[in-house]
């Protein structure tokens, strides 16, 4: 329906010492501005005396022309004038009381120099650090006591929940950790033919695709997915029951959230992971092996026995032995920023983020480590 | 109840602000309610009643669009909802606030800057007077300033609704919908809510749609009072016509241990 839709104005009349404002019009929040402006306009006019506000014709009025208008009263009477409301009818004269001027203290936060920021941020950052450091040490602690706990009473294991977990991380993560090993088993292979094929040893791709993808890729490939995959979700699930409560709800009940929620979730990893470690071993090694019959003439067979020559079981092993590693690092990592999410949505996300950065951070890192190491044991 | 007359000439004329009828909504196999006719009247509060899981927030819901409906028309203003184009239903929507049972405010906002949402997005509003209606709905609602830079977070159940209310009402809507706005509050806050309520249907000239099981608001502040049940309206008007119906359900609410309670 069509309204008519008067913008707030006001006449303003002076009558010798007393200054009359006729206000007209719908002194509401879709004429914030021309309302505002009015008012300012009148409290910058007016100079001595007395401010009759008469309001008989204002059409309509709303908690923001209220407080504009009762706002300017206090205003006028700080400059020394005395200024009163005539006119209003009873509804808006309730909407006055109502709404009652008075000063907010609005706090501002401070901003200090953009170099003190800075420098505060690094600091902060140092000290978070640390203290993810320290908590999760003892984090890790916890875990290893209720994973105690369970092995010395095996009725408290809770075999429904860790095989739900291995069904959600291994059984449904399957499927794309094979498909992307077997396309980097692939490309590595291609790449290796390509280059190999300038010093005439192609042969040697095959070499290069075992030793790589068993010692290296296989692990690190599974590791990242699983992080991503099931360590965001992991993240999300027990952060969403910590911001519900539900954390709180096992607590009195007299159940560990560790126990309950976190080594199930911890044992189906430290299962998956090798499992699916596996998966992508073989796949990558199947995509090295289709790369170079058909990029570098090499068939099945003669593939199947460069490998043979190639690797050891220690260089399977190798990787291997890396997956339970890596499967702690991401559940517990995951599970301890789940336990920091607090009560927004946005800090949800921030740790669902972090936990997946520093998951797959600390999943390199350590790789690292372990490289060195069985360098330095020429294993 | 005084039998409402349709001729705007007559004293007993009251603008139908929400006309429901025929209103069918289900969820798979499952029907929630069916011809469910209900008039909600400009200016009034309307209350109302119905036992757990009847489908009181679906109704709400329902009006409000979240939950698609099976048949029947919904009006509000006088304007079918089913025909708006989107600019118009979005126009419309500006024109009432909700307070959800649980607040339902943005946890990534201070309560200050969750107020100040709806004006953000619907208002050419200075900076300062952005602040100062903020702080006004907020002291409106009976919070203290203090309260206003704090996350949701760290609200206690009743600050939440108090909060809700005032993001519900910064744009002045001419209908707000109360999902049991008492529900969680102590009886002395319940009762300020109330008379809060009382106090902007007043001065801002409200209709309150308010869903809730708490009789002393239904004495205290109801115009009007609707029960659903069976997935009808079974009875609509004023506390004593619920007083004197002989619906089952109703007697055992109005009548019961908590209503004599109440009631003396």
């Amino acid at each position: 329906m069509p309204e008519i839709d008067p913008e707030p104005t006001c006449e303003i009349e002076d009558g010798g010492g007393t200054v009359r404002v006729r206000l007209n019009g719908r002194w509401t929040a879709t004429h914030a501005s021309a309302v505002e402006k009015n008012m300012a306009d009148l409290v910058a006019q007016a100079e001595g005396g007395r401010v009759i506000l008469d309001l008989s014709s204002v059409s309509r009025l709303d908690t923001l022309g209220a407080w504009v208008l009762d706002r300017t009263r206090h205003e006028l009477g700080d400059k020394g004038l005395s200024a009163d409301f005539t006119g209003a009818r009873d509804e808006h004269r309730i909407l006055l009381d109502e709404v009652a001027y008075r000063g907010f203290q609005t706090s501002q936060p401070q901003k200090p120099g953009t170099i003190v920021d800075f420098l505060a941020d690094i600091g902060r950052s140092v000290v978070g650090v640390g203290k993810d450091f320290a908590q999760g040490t003892s984090f890790f602690g916890e875990i290893v006591s209720a994973l105690v706990k369970v092995a010395l009473n095996p009725p408290r294991f809770r075999v429904p929940a860790v095989t739900h977990q291995l069904e959600q991380i291994a059984y449904r993560g399957a499927p794309i950790i094979a498909l992307i090993s077997f396309l980097v088993g692939a490309i590595v292979a291609q790449q290796g033919i390509f280059q190999l094929q300038k010093f005439g040893a192609i042969a040697f791709v095959v070499d290069l695709i075992g030793i790589l993808v068993l010692r290296e890729l296989g692990v690190l490939l599974t590791s990242i997915m699983v992080a991503g995959r099931s360590g965001s979700a992991f993240t999300a699930e027990i952060g969403s029951m910590k911001m519900r409560e539900e954390i709180d709800a096992l607590r009195v009940m007299g159940l560990d959230p560790v126990e309950v929620l976190i080594v199930p979730r911890i044992l189906a990893l430290l299962i998956g992971l090798p499992l699916l470690t596996f998966i992508s071993n073989i796949s990558a090694l199947l995509g090295g092996a289709v790369v170079t019959m058909t990029y570098g003439g090499i068939s099945l067979d003669i593939f199947l026995v460069r490998l043979q020559q190639a690797i050891a079981f220690s260089t399977f092993m190798v990787g291997m032995i890396k997956a339970p590693f890596m499967a702690l690092i991401i559940g517990l990592i995951a599970s301890l920023e789940g336990m920091a999410v607090q009560g927004s949505a946005e800090s949800l996300g921030r740790q669902v983020t972090s936990s997946v950065v520093k998951a797959i951070f600390m999943v390199i890192v350590v790789d690292g480590i372990f490289a060195m190491f069985f360098a330095a044991i020429r294993y | 109840m005084a039998p409402q007359s349709s001729d705007p000439a007559s004293p007993n004329f009251r603008e139908t602000i929400i006309r429901v009828r025929g209103l069918e909504v289900g969820f798979g196999t499952k029907t929630v309610m069916k011809d469910l006719d209900l008039d909600v009247y400009r200016g009034e509060i309307l209350g109302f009643v119905g036992p757990s899981g009847s489908g009181k927030s679906v109704l709400t819901r329902t009006i409000l669009g979240l939950v698609p409906k099976r048949a029947g028309t919904i009006e509000v203003f006088g304007e079918n909802l089913d025909d708006l184009p989107p600019e118009e239903h979005r126009r419309l929507e500006r024109r009432w606030g909700v307070l959800f049972q649980h607040g339902a405010l943005f946890s990534a906002l201070t309560v200050k800057q969750n107020v100040q949402v709806p004006m953000r997005e619907y208002l050419d509003l200075s900076d300062r007077l952005l602040d100062e209606l903020a702080m006004l709905k907020i002291e409106m609602v009976g919070l203290k300033p203090d309260a206003a830079d704090k996350m949701p977070s760290d609200l206690s159940g009743g600050m939440i609704k108090r909060a809700a209310l005032a993001r519900a009402l910064s744009l002045d809507p001419e209908i707000v919908f109360l999902d049991e706005p008492t529900s969680g509050l102590d009886p002395i806050g319940a009762g300020d809510f109330d008379e809060l309520i009382a106090t902007l249907q007043k001065t801002l000239g409200l209709t309150v749609f308010m869903v809730t099981h708490d009789l002393d608001s239904l004495h205290s502040v109801c115009d009007r009072v609707a029960a659903l049940g069976d997935g009808k309206v079974i009875a609509a008007g004023p506390i004593e016509t619920m007083l004197a119906s002989e619906h089952p359900w109703l007697r055992s609410y109005f009548h019961g241990k908590r209503a004599r309670a109440v009631m003396g």
